[in-house]
């Protein structure tokens, strides 16, 4: 079975009972380079790998930029 | 000629932005030329997955300056909120530049989010930079809050005016003698700079004046010394001003009388 989400805007099919942390790995990024949330809410590094998502979850990762 | 914020100590009282410069080169000579040690970031949402940071990030953090990661683009205090755990946890420090914008053509903070973000900010840890307008009383519910530093705006972002309404700055500081205060936005030259510092401000923050001069790294330098002169000023005591000549060389009457 498969799950529709959204990272950073866009759709995405996950497996089911699949981590925040599976999630991140199937990105292709290593764990520091980008912060999490979902829905919204703010998802700690420690806390992906227990973090289960689920379906219609909006995902967002942020990485460094310049700023003012 | 030191500034205090907790239990760090800075040299320099001069906060440089890294955003707009031409070259990642060129932002990290002109951090070294500004000798500041408080250099401001920020996160972005990633357009594309797979996408990886720049060299930027691990540049800034080769220069030693402390990071103070902004939360630019929020408009409400949950969102101010969120993004400020996710800067804690990637730029490894409990700094926030809290920023919540409430008008898109200003620029202009938003007073009762920001409020409400930092307060929620400050009970969990974090040392809360808020920018906000010159509004005394708005400045003063940023300190009931848990703010100890202020940042109130010297003119809209980017704009380069200077600071717009020194009568209201220098009430800030009267007003306020315990907080931290540090003129952020708008300040277009070193001048302006110099004016905040005399004031009496610990500090001010420049980016677009930097990064969109046409030689970043020798206006770094300007500002720096500037922020110096300013605040060298400010503790010498600058001299009241008077309505008529006062004769400054001490002559005897006339030199020669005929």
């Amino acid at each position: 079975m498969s799950m529709m989400i959204t990272v950073n805007g866009e759709p995405r099919t996950v497996e089911e009972n699949a981590s925040l942390a599976d999630l991140v790995s199937a990105l292709g990024q290593p764990p520091q380079a980008l912060a999490t949330a979902i829905n919204g809410d703010f998802v700690p590094r420690t806390a992906r790998e227990g973090t289960r998502l689920r379906e219609g979850d909006a995902v967002f990762t942020f990485q460094p930029i310049q700023g003012g | 000629m030191g500034l205090r914020i907790g239990e760090i100590d800075l040299a320099s009282r001069f906060f440089i932005g890294s955003a707009g410069y031409p070259s990642p080169h060129v932002l990290q000579e002109a951090i070294a030329a500004s000798g500041t040690q408080v250099v401001t970031v920020s996160l972005k949402r990633q357009l594309a997955a797979g996408g990886v940071p720049g060299d930027f990030y691990a540049m800034v953090r080769a220069s030693g300056a402390r990071l103070l990661p902004n939360t630019a683009g929020c408009r409400t205090a949950r969102e101010a909120v969120t993004l400020a755990h996710m800067a804690r946890e990637m730029f490894d420090t409990p700094w926030i530049k809290l920023e919540v914008i409430g008008d898109d053509y200003t620029l202009q903070p938003d007073p009762f989010e920001t409020v409400e973000a930092a307060r929620t900010l400050a009970k969990d840890g974090f040392e809360v930079f808020p920018y906000c307008t010159d509004d005394l009383v708005t400045c003063q519910r940023l300190l009931d809050a848990g703010c100890r530093i202020l940042m109130p705006w010297g003119a809209p972002i980017g704009s380069g005016q200077g600071l717009l309404n020194p009568s209201a700055l220098r009430t800030l500081r009267a007003r306020l003698p315990d907080a931290l205060l540090v003129v952020d936005a708008g300040i277009g030259s070193p001048q302006h700079a110099v004016q905040a510092m005399e004031l009496g401000y610990d500090a001010v923050l420049v980016n677009s004046a930097v990064s969109q001069s046409h030689d970043p790294v020798k206006m770094a330098r300007a500002f720096r010394l500037a922020v110096e002169s300013g605040r060298l000023a400010y503790e010498a005591g600058i001299m009241a001003k008077q309505q008529m000549a006062v004769p400054s060389t001490p002559v005897t009457g006339q030199p020669f009388v005929l």
